[in-house]
């Protein structure tokens, strides 16, 4: 590689100047109060992990880590995602007084992207974990509190998916039979190609009616009757039990007054391999990605020594703001020019505009080669020039 | 831009009019201008679309960023770009597919054996696939040059007639992947307009086969 610009930043990062720095301010702002309503205590945790331990336990795929090592040699990670790091706290006996544990984190996570560069490697996310709460109503809180947060930050238009890893798993395992067949399947959901999906299935050795049933699966998307359609497709009990799951949590977000904003894809396939259950992801208009995702999983915590389900979500703040596309402007300060005989009383006024809460910047003129260009962005400029007299705005 | 109005992602070129003809018959009402314009951009409003006219290989970037909800794209350049989009319908269209071609009765090298290929992806993985380790060389066009000049021992490109590998005096060595257009969706536009995209999935889907 050649020696970098002096002004270049490693692939992926990326400075946030004053207006993306306001709008993610007042963005988080608005989307913790919201989720403090609902009882859930902030935590952080360190940037830097263990590569055997949270590293391993993240879904996220090994080249996309940030590897480093330390002083000793061990092999950290820049942290992928949260939920892993929050598994590891909640298993460490502190937590464990209060089950289940409500727990959330705005935190910037890292992965090494593979392609052109113009992604983000570094990027915000606010997000909650629900822990020791195996309740369907534990999976209704987390799609009630994302909708409710989306709705704080000032989102209007949202569409939250919601899939059931468990329910695909059984489905695709009672007409395949092993689990390496299955895989196969789950690979082209993952990979979104339909197309490959019904050539896979037309090339497989089964009945007639089993791959009907197959095909018939990847249009089982849309509103809650989906649930009815997928029930005439499944035989076993399994499936059926992750149905009545999803039904029951159809019913729970009418209570929760969130049902127009969900809608049934079972057909969901997240990259975050952990998920046992439930899942969702979250899109908005104007965004041509998810700005959210979340789910249940119940064997994480299990890595990290403690048996407990779990659920949660993240939301990706930088896809948030953009879908709300109004920038915020960073509220322009005052400005006090001054020269130095008179720099006490400056400062004197600054000192009581800064009392009623107002924003001031101080400078003395004498050093400041373009008066017009300096003072061009400030909301008022206050002068305390030459002999006596009062400050003159102008 | 409201919910239903949908923003296709059309190849320009020789994909282009087999395209064009599908939807026609799909019953879109394609302006007649459609064909030779020289617009990147067209609206047909009666339809309630917008249709991008952009280069083959870039179909599939200007779907996954979602600035175009649909597009027509071949599986030769989803294979090669791996864009995270929707594979929602083969269209059976500009069929042809991709193959390792060469001069006829050579062997190529033991050590590191030039690729040339328009794909250095898919070609990569084809001959890591075979455990074969090989030196990729990206041309842009007229690839069929490169084993000819000796530049490369073999080329990794689409036929479709075989007639242009045969006119330059190459042969065939083995078929990698057939290759058809395909139907591709954004995977937020797939959710957001789903009404809209699995109407014009279930329109096409109809006259295909």
């Amino acid at each position: 590689m050649t020696k970098p610009f002096m002004f270049e930043k490693p692939l992926g990062m990326r400075d946030t100047l004053p207006v993306l720095y306001e709008t993610k301010a007042s963005v988080r702002n608005k989307m913790s109060d919201e989720i403090k309503k609902w009882g859930y205590q902030f935590i952080e945790t360190p940037t830097l992990e263990y590569y055997e331990t949270i590293g391993e336990a993240s879904a996220i795929l090994d080249q996309q880590l940030f590897k480093l090592l330390d002083s000793q040699g061990h092999t950290l990670v820049l942290r992928p995602d949260m939920t892993a790091p929050i598994a590891r706290v909640a298993a460490s006996k502190l937590l464990k007084q209060q089950i289940p544990l409500r727990l959330a984190y705005s935190a910037n996570v890292y992965r090494a992207q593979q392609r052109e560069g113009g992604r983000p490697a570094e990027f915000e996310q606010i997000g909650i974990e629900c822990i020791g709460n195996k309740s369907i109503c534990a999976d209704a809180e987390m799609i009630a509190l994302l909708a409710d947060v989306l709705k704080a930050s000032g989102l209007q238009e949202f569409k939250i998916s919601i899939g059931h890893i468990g329910f695909l798993q059984e489905f695709f395992l009672s007409i395949l039979g092993t689990e390496k067949r299955a895989s196969v399947l789950r690979k082209f959901l993952y990979e979104k190609n339909y197309v490959g999906f019904r050539e896979h299935v037309k090339s497989l050795p089964l009945s007639s009616i089993d791959k009907q049933r197959l095909i018939e699966f990847i249009s089982l998307r849309g509103s809650e009757g989906t649930l009815t359609k997928a029930l005439d497709l499944v035989e076993n009990n399994k499936g059926q039990d992750s149905l009545g799951e999803l039904k029951e949590l159809s019913a729970q977000l009418k209570e929760f007054g969130v049902a127009q904003y969900v809608s049934f894809d079972l057909t969901l396939v997240s990259h975050m391999s952990y998920y046992t259950g439930t899942l969702f992801e979250v899109y908005a208009d104007q965004v041509g990605s998810p700005i959210g995702n979340g789910g249940r999983y119940d064997n994480l915590l299990e890595k990290f020594g403690w048996n407990a389900s779990a659920t949660g979500f993240a939301i990706r703040v930088d896809r948030l703001a953009e879908a709300l596309g109004e920038p915020m402007q960073p509220v322009a300060p005052e400005c006090i020019l001054f020269t130095p005989e008179r720099r006490m009383e400056a400062l004197d006024f600054a000192k009581s505009k800064r009392s009623e809460g107002k924003r001031v910047t101080i400078q003395d003129i004498t050093v400041v080669q373009n008066v017009d260009a300096f003072t061009r962005t400030f909301s008022e400029v206050h002068l305390f020039v030459g002999n006596g007299g009062n400050g003159k705005d102008e | 831009m409201n919910n239903s109005f949908l923003t296709i992602a059309m190849p320009k070129g020789r994909i282009f009019e087999e395209a064009a003809e599908l939807l026609r018959k799909a019953g879109f009402r394609l302006p007649p201008e459609f064909d030779d314009s020289r617009k990147l951009i067209l609206e047909v409003e009666e339809e309630n679309l917008r249709f991008i006219l952009a280069k083959p290989m870039d179909v599939v970037t200007y779907v996954e960023h979602g600035v175009a909800d649909i597009g027509i794209a071949g599986k030769d350049v989803m294979l090669e770009e791996e864009r995270d989009v929707y594979e929602l319908l083969d269209l059976k269209i500009s069929a042809c597919y991709l193959a390792v071609a060469g001069l006829p009765g050579t062997k190529i090298s033991d050590i590191a054996p030039k690729i040339a290929s328009k794909y250095p992806n898919v070609a990569s993985s084809y001959f890591r696939e075979q455990g074969e380790q090989v030196e990729i060389i990206k041309l842009n066009g007229s690839i069929e040059l490169a084993p000819l000049i000796g530049l490369a021992e073999r080329i990794v490109d689409i036929v479709s007639t075989g007639q242009t590998l045969k006119e330059n005096g190459l042969v065939e060595y083995a078929k990698i992947a057939d290759v058809t257009s395909r139907l591709v969706a954004n995977p937020v536009s797939y959710r957001i307009k789903e009404a809209r995209i699995t109407e014009i999935v279930d329109r096409l889907a109809e006259i295909i086969e």
